[in-house]
């Protein structure tokens, strides 16, 4: 039975979910506990499990993140939350050097079921140390896996197969998906994690995104089906790995290639999604694969700029009318 | 201590406090956005430290820092205008509430990274050092931030090369939501700095005079020649952690999100009514900085009711015309965002 819940509630139930069911599962971050996390993820979570399972943790995110990796590989399941990306540059060390290598460095000896959430993504003028994705910087990190749920009923799956994975996992969340809602059936059998979906079929063009660019770009489609072109969009789920098949499949079918992301276009994510899949299937192109991204710029905090920065609707539907030709 | 200089210090710390709330107010109209940390409560240690420094020491600060701002000089119209995201503020529209920057008055900016001050600063004062200037490099960091790694990097690098340095901590007792004794191992934050061996002193951080007298002293150390010093103020922030702090705008927003279907970022930001503490608790911490600074004035009699109410007047026409300022400020466009950009290319062209 599907229900329309919030974001933010679905990765609370998912958190609620592995606690209960999993003894060596806990909580780590700051503001996590007594205040209920800062976008109420972990809202009731201290009361039910206590202060050893949910642990609100001083400002030290390149010490709290180390020691979820010394807590997995002593057999726990820390699931750290960064209160945003844009501070777990603090924590590259120990999501990098630490656990992206552990289990590599010492011949496969150890399991490192880590999992690091963080939002990231531009808000609402929160200005440019605050509105970072920095998806990429990660996405070059081989031992990692990234997820990025776009919808309720994805942040309930992946979440939980993130804690259950034992490999390192960063579950890439957007501050403005928290507040926005969808339906979730907790009853429904996941995906595998890193399996791509298609949320619109169409047979013209292929628009690949993720987070909270798919929701901009099916309203995108939605108005390019009135202008009479019809828009695939495939919403990846995870950037490593990436599902090349299912993309590729679709090119197959559309002959176009559109990539919407919100971080800035020089060597982004969609670069490497344009790259991929120029090397698996360039002769089935029509035209070279396009991307819309933000500008070149940190983001600036006055409003309007800020809105420009990064892809609009009308952005998409621009890119997707020069790439078929209209 | 001369009249004069007590009176700028109630002006300022006035002008402070009303200049904060008008921004809640302004806020709460939608006419700023994002994340605004305000100061009200805090006043003295700002007032009193800033005011015993000089024109020539720098000032590093967090994201909470549009009175250190005030203080150092900057117009209120263009700090008003920074917060509105305006052309005419002091970061012209680029930075915001967090981004305050003043080059010419040495204000080298609010960071909104929590931690980011202390290397910021110990590197302004070793440029500093290395000239040999009689200037100091005064950074300012919540009682949260000194649990960041770099708090003890920083303060070991500056007492082992003896950099002018006068780190400040406004220990509000808070990091957003977890009280001090759930974030701190050793909650008086000036032991902390013995590890380094870097002299420190805890003082009452709502009382602006004693503020103030540390401070002096501290600097004459300082320059001196004999290294950093920290001085630990006690303090305490009458609102909540920030305006847009997720945390406090947690049921209505459901309730009007089903109700209205409007955007649930815009009703928050409209529901944040940050509840004042009442006049017990804020006496449990020894009074509102304000009333204790006028208290002293009256007694010493400086200063007659008349000219306080003369002052008052004055103060609430110069936050009405920093947001007229604001107001009338046009908005900065793309070309002013890559002049920012590339403000140092020097007219280089690349490739
Ligand atoms: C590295 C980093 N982690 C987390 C945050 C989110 N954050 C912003 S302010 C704050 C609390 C800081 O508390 P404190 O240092 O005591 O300063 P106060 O806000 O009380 O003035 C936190 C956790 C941040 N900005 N930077
Ligand atoms: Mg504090």
């Amino acid at each position: 039975m599907a229900e329309e819940i919030f974001y933010w509630q679905a990765l609370n139930r998912a958190l609620d979910a592995e606690l209960a069911a999993d003894e060596s599962v806990i909580v780590l971050g700051e503001d996590v506990g007594l205040y209920g996390g800062s976008y109420r993820v972990t809202e009731g979570l201290y009361a039910k499990y206590g202060e050893w399972r949910v642990r609100d943790t001083p400002i030290s995110e390149g010490s709290f993140t180390g020691i979820g990796v010394g807590a997995a590989l002593a057999g726990l399941r820390p699931v750290v939350e960064i209160m945003t990306i844009n501070f777990a540059l603090l924590a590259f060390d120990a999501i990098v050097n630490m656990a992206a290598k552990i289990p590599f460095m010492s011949g496969g000896q150890f399991p490192m079921p880590l999992v690091v959430r963080m939002p990231g993504g531009v808000a609402k003028q929160l200005a440019a140390q605050h509105s970072q994705r920095l998806e990429q910087m990660l996405m070059n990190v081989p031992g990692l896996r990234i997820a990025v749920p776009a919808t309720p009923q994805d942040a309930w799956w992946q979440l939980r197969q993130a804690i259950r994975s034992d490999e390192p996992v960063v579950l890439l969340e957007h501050e403005l998906l928290y507040f926005s809602k969808g339906p979730l059936d907790m009853a429904l059998e996941a995906p595998p994690m890193h399996r791509a979906q298609i949320r619109r079929a169409g047979k013209q063009l292929t628009l690949v995104t993720w987070s909270r660019m798919v929701e901009i770009s099916l309203r995108a489609a939605e108005k390019l089906a009135g202008k009479g072109i019809d828009v695939e969009v495939i919403d990846l789920r995870s950037l490593r790995p990436i599902d090349w098949e299912r993309c590729v499949a679709s090119l197959k079918k559309t002959h176009r290639l559109l990539i919407v992301e919100e971080d800035s276009h020089f060597a982004g994510a969609g670069a490497e999604v344009a790259a991929g899949l120029a090397e698996r299937c360039l002769y089935e192109l029509d035209a070279p694969p396009q991307r819309v991204a933000a500008r070149e710029t940190p983001i600036p905090y006055n409003a309007t700029l800020e809105a420009e920065s990064i892809p609009r609707v009308g952005d998409v539907i621009r890119a997707a009318e020069r790439l078929c030709g209209v | 201590m001369e009249a004069d200089r007590l009176k700028t210090m109630l002006r300022d710390m006035l002008l402070a406090r009303a200049f904060e709330e008008r921004a809640a107010q302004e806020y709460a109209e939608g006419n700023i956005a994002g994340f605004l940390h305000l100061y009200p409560g805090e006043e003295a240690v700002a007032v009193g430290v800033l005011r015993a420094a000089e024109p020539s020491d720098y000032v590093i600060s967090t994201y909470r820092e549009h009175v250190h701002a005030l203080v150092r000089g900057i117009p209120p119209g263009e700090v008003m205008a920074e917060l509105f995201g305006k052309r005419g503020g002091c970061s012209k529209g680029m930075g915001g509430s967090m981004h305050l920057f003043d080059r010419e008055r040495r204000f080298m900016g609010g960071y909104a990274i929590v931690g980011e001050t202390f290397p910021v600063a110990t590197g302004i004062a070793y440029a500093i050092a290395m000239r040999d200037l009689p200037e100091v490099a005064i950074c300012f960091f919540g009682d949260g931030a000194v649990n960041q790694g770099t708090f003890h990097e920083s303060l070991n690098m500056a007492a082992l090369w003896k950099l002018p340095v006068l780190f400040v901590c406004e220990n509000n007792r808070y990091q957003i939501g977890t009280e001090i004794h759930r974030h701190s191992a050793v909650t008086e934050v000036y032991k902390r700095a013995c590890a380094y061996q870097i002299p420190s002193k805890k003082v009452d951080g709502m009382d602006v005079l004693e503020v103030h007298a540390a401070t002096l002293e501290a600097l004459e150390q300082i320059r001196g020649g004999n290294g950093p010093q920290l001085l630990e103020c006690e303090t305490y922030r009458f609102r909540g952690h920030s305006m847009a702090d997720p945390g406090s705008y947690r049921p209505q927003v459901e309730v009007k999100w089903f109700e209205t279907n409007e955007d649930p970022l815009k009703i928050a930001i409209a529901e944040t009514v940050t509840p004042y503490p009442d006049e017990e608790q804020i006496a449990a911490v020894g009074g509102d900085n304000i009333q204790r600074l006028r208290g002293h004035l009256h007694q010493e009699e400086v200063l007659t009711p008349d000219e306080l109410e003369t002052m008052r007047k004055a103060v609430a026409e110069e936050v009405e015309a920093a947001v007229r300022f604001a107001k009338e400020s046009p908005e900065p466009d793309w070309e002013d965002a890559r002049n920012a950009l590339e403000c140092n290319r020097q007219g280089e062209v690349l490739i």
